[in-house]
């Protein structure tokens, strides 16, 4: 049996820059999430708010490091052309994420009477990095379409992944606060679900309606059967989802974990539709995986070393998880 | 009139990357100088060391911020505006920083919560370990980076077919000659930065009344480990001119504004280089000493621009820049060596002394920037060295967006930097306010010999 490595190791880095993409936004997700939600909090809460991501932003930040590292290396030609094209609004994004990342650090480090400013900047931060996310997205969806139809189309994206980071934070609190805040946490979630949901459902209608590629691919038999269980899985998700905020949180605080790996699943089987539509472009409807790839040797020794050091990642990750188990307390140095 | 998207391309690269490296200039020793403290305080339980981490740290959490967030920005900035660059050399850029991120930006992420955070959490141990790991990932995060940044000064072990560079042989390309020269001046460029910024900011406490345990153990940290550094650095300083000598002949003319291939080549302390004139004006310098600082022999040949016409890069800046380096490093030498001087046989500061080094806080960034600024200034015209050119790499974005972009990032950065400098003199002040009689919760009331055992966990 003869291996093609030119032909698979594009493959498996698509899944593997994929896999990057999906961690990054669940994890992220969240913190930029709880960003959002700071502008519905009260002084108290938000230190509770910070103390529940602060150990984690910034790992869950070097997954976005790791998708775009991944997209810059193994598919360089995508990167220049994907790049360019959302130029400005990776600007944006970027802005976004710098805001936020030093707010963070910036409001539990000055003057007490300039806190707040900071506070202020955080929740501008983290929701105009998730708002860019979302209109690359969607843009990204379009084929990197301009013209109006796809501005608008890319800002109902941007505010309904806001809407989902927004749900993403409210799970994570749930999971890592008690009392008034986790009251409040459910709330937040239940008003973020009509959004998310409203935005995946329009992400799914738009998609093959603009590009007669992604719709053969869905609405041929016997595809359209195997495919079948992605939308009425995350449909049936969402209606428990959105029945559990009723009854949370439970007793002894049970299952507090589930909403947010519900969201998590949920986001899991969009993603696969989106990857599903996109295989094998990386760039829609322009550049394959093949065709974007870099020479194999490269890819070769990037993969020797990736799955080498992946595994270990994820085992320090869950590590350093576990050490800030349980809910959040009082975040400090010494 | 349409904006030049190369010139703004270039500027707007130039002040990312520089406001970048400020923050890994600093958290790449801070690391180490942390993890010092914590094995004093380990094998001393002084809880005046575990005071010292615990300043440090807020600053090392403060600097990692920002040197995240602008590093992130780096790596969009590739694809945004330089698309011609991987295109050409992503073969052998994009494993290096792949290796970057998978060896280095993980750990420092991953332990840098348990390292902030995580002190009542784990045991001292684990702890210390979280310190160590967090300072190792920086320094490869060093490693891997500077081995691409030297490779497209000096690149080596690669082919190119049809344009696009192969890498033939991986460790060449790591170990390419410019490489271990510029990894050992980074590192101890970082090395300085952070011993200046210890001492500077004990220095101010010192000034505002503070004599506490722990910001003693600051200074005398800071100073002694800069005295130590500054000869050292110095020395690899003049090795890597005379790497770059062999391999950057240009550049090295350019650095010293030596228009003519000469022997008893002069050193030039000051000069006005005029490019259009191909002289230098208001000239002051050292006869022969050039020569015997770069071929150490007063009668040894230089080879000049003239060698290069056309191909070199601009001259002026690169003497400025050369020199504003190496004039801070001997004002680090003098302030250092004196200040140590004092805090070894009289156990004190003179107060002059301390008045300097305040302002030496910065001397560190002013030398390291000035020295990139001659490395990669030096490189031009080329991106790569004889590879491929700055302007290849350019991608279609429009001048105006790039210009709009540009002036983004100026302010953010500008006003980031302001922000950063005051929560640093405020977090100095606050310390010496506190001096050593704040309670510390964790470290007060534990036995002398055991330090910090959490409860219930070992
Ligand atoms: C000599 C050191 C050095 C140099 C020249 C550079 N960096 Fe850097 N970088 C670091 C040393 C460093 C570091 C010490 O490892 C940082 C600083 C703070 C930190 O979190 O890690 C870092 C952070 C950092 C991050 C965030 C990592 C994270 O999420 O943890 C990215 C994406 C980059 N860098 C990318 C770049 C790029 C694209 C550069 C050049 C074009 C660059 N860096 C130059
Ligand atoms: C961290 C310290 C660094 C500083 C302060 C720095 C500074 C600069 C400056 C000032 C220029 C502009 C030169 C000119 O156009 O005249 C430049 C160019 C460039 N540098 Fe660096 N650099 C650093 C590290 C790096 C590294 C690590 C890389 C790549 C891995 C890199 C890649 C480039 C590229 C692609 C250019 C060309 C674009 C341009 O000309 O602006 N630099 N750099
Ligand atoms: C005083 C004696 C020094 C000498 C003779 C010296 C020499 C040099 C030379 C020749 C280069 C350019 C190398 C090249 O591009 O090929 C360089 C770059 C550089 N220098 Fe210095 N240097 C000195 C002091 C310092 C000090 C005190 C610092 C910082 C604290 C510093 C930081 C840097 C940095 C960051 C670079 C750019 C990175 C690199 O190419 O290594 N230098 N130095």
């Amino acid at each position: 049996m003869t291996l093609d490595w030119p032909i698979l190791l594009p493959f498996i880095f698509a899944g593997l820059m994929g896999l990057a993409i999906l961690i990054y936004v669940i994890l992220d997700g969240f913190d930029l999430g709880i960003g959002i939600l700071f502008a519905f909090a009260g002084d108290e809460e938000q230190d509770t708010m910070i103390a529940a991501i602060g150990p984690f932003w910034d790992a869950n930040e070097t997954w976005l490091v790791l998708a775009v590292g991944l997209l810059l290396v193994a598919f360089p030609l995508a990167h220049g052309v994907i790049l360019t094209a959302l130029y400005l609004p990776v600007f944006v994004l970027l802005f976004g994420l710098i805001l936020r990342g030093v707010a963070f650090d910036f409001r539990a480090k000055v003057p007490a009477h300039r806190k707040q400013r900071w506070n202020r900047i955080f929740f501008a931060g983290s929701l105009i990095a998730s708002l860019a996310q979302g209109y690359m997205l969607g843009v990204y969806v379009l084929g990197l379409a301009t013209g109006l139809p796809a501005m608008v189309f890319g800002a109902l994206v941007a505010l309904c992944l806001a809407a989902a980071y927004a749900a993403m934070g409210s799970a994570w609190l749930i999971y890592k606060t008690e009392g008034e805040l986790q009251q409040k946490a459910v709330l937040w979630l239940r008003s973020a679900l009509v959004f998310t949901a409203l935005g995946m459902a329009a992400v799914s209608i738009a998609t093959p309606l603009a590009s007669p590629r992604i719709f053969d691919r869905w609405f041929v038999l016997p595809d359209m059967i195997y495919l079948a269980p992605l939308p009425i899985l995350s449909a049936v998700l969402f209606a428990w989802l959105w029945w559990q905020t009723f009854h949370l949180p439970k007793a002894n605080d049970r299952h507090s974990l589930l909403p947010f790996l519900t969201l998590a699943a949920i986001f899991a089987l969009g993603f696969t539709g989106l990857a599903w539509s996109f295989y094998p472009f990386v760039v829609p409807d322009r550049l394959t995986i093949w065709q974007a790839a870099s020479a194999p040797e490269s890819l070769a020794i990037i993969l020797a070393g990736t799955l080498f050091v992946l595994p270990v990642i994820i085992g320090y990750s869950f590590y350093a998880y576990s050490v800030f188990g349980g809910k959040a307390s009082d975040l400090r140095y010494d | 009139m349409e904006a030049d998207p190369l010139i703004l391309s270039r500027v707007q690269f130039a002040a990312n990357i520089s406001f970048h490296i400020l923050f890994p200039a600093i958290t790449i020793a801070l690391g180490w100088m942390l993890l010092f403290f914590k094995l004093r305080y380990n094998s001393t339980s002084d809880p005046a060391w575990m005071r010292a981490y615990f300043t440090w740290v807020k600053v090392f959490a403060l600097s990692f911020a920002l040197g995240v967030v602008s590093g992130v920005t780096m790596s969009f900035q590739f694809g945004t505006n330089w698309p011609g660059y991987m295109e050409h050399v992503g073969n052998i850029a994009g494993p290096l920083l792949a290796y970057e991120v998978l060896t280095a930006f993980f750990l420092e992420a991953v332990f840098l919560g348990i390292m902030l955070f995580g002190f009542r959490r784990v045991s001292n141990k684990v702890h210390t370990a979280a310190t160590f790991l967090v300072a190792f990932g920086t320094t490869m995060s060093a490693f891997w980076i500077l081995a691409l940044n030297s490779w497209m000064q000096t690149p080596a072990g690669f082919e190119m077919r049809d344009g696009v560079a192969h890498a033939t042989d991986w460790w060449a390309v790591i170990f390419n000659p410019s490489f271990p020269y510029r990894l050992v001046h980074m590192l101890l460029a970082s090395g300085l930065t952070v011993s200046f910024f210890i001492a500077g900011l004990s220095a101010l406490r010192f000034l505002v009344g503070d004599r506490s345990e722990s910001m003693w153990k600051a200074l005398r940290t800071g100073v002694f480990a800069a005295a130590i550094l500054i000869p050292i650095q110095i020395f690899a300083g003049d090795q890597h001119g005379l790497n770059t000598l062999e391999h950057q002949p240009q550049k090295i003319a350019a650095m010293e504004a030596n228009w003519e291939t000469q022997a008893n080549m002069p050193l030039i302390l000051f000069a006005w280089p005029d490019e259009a004139a191909r002289e230098n004006r208001f000239e002051i310098s050292i006869p022969n000493a050039g020569s015997l600082i770069l071929t150490h022999h007063s009668a040894g040949v230089v080879p000049g621009l003239n060698d290069f016409v056309g191909n070199h890069p601009p001259v002026a800046p690169l003497f400025f820049s050369f020199r504003i380096m190496v004039g801070a490093g001997i004002l680090m030498l003098v302030i250092s060596w004196s200040a140590a001087y004092f805090l070894w046989q009289r156990q004190t500061l003179p107060r002059l002394l301390a008045y300097l080094l305040v302002p030496m806080t910065l001397s560190g960034w002013v030398a390291t920037l000035a020295g990139w600024y001659t490395t990669e200034i030096g490189r031009q015209p080329w991106l790569v060295t004889g590879v491929m050119k700055t302007h290849e790499a350019l991608g279609p974005v429009a001048g105006g967006h790039v210009a709009m972009t540009l002036a983004g990032y100026l302010i953010l950065y500008a006003v980031l930097i302001v922000a950063y400098l005051a929560t640093l003199v405020h977090l100095a002040l606050k310390a010496a306010k506190d001096g050593d009689e704040s309670p510390l919760p964790s470290v007060l009331g534990r036995p002398l010999s055991q330090p910090l055992q959490h409860e219930g966990k070992i």
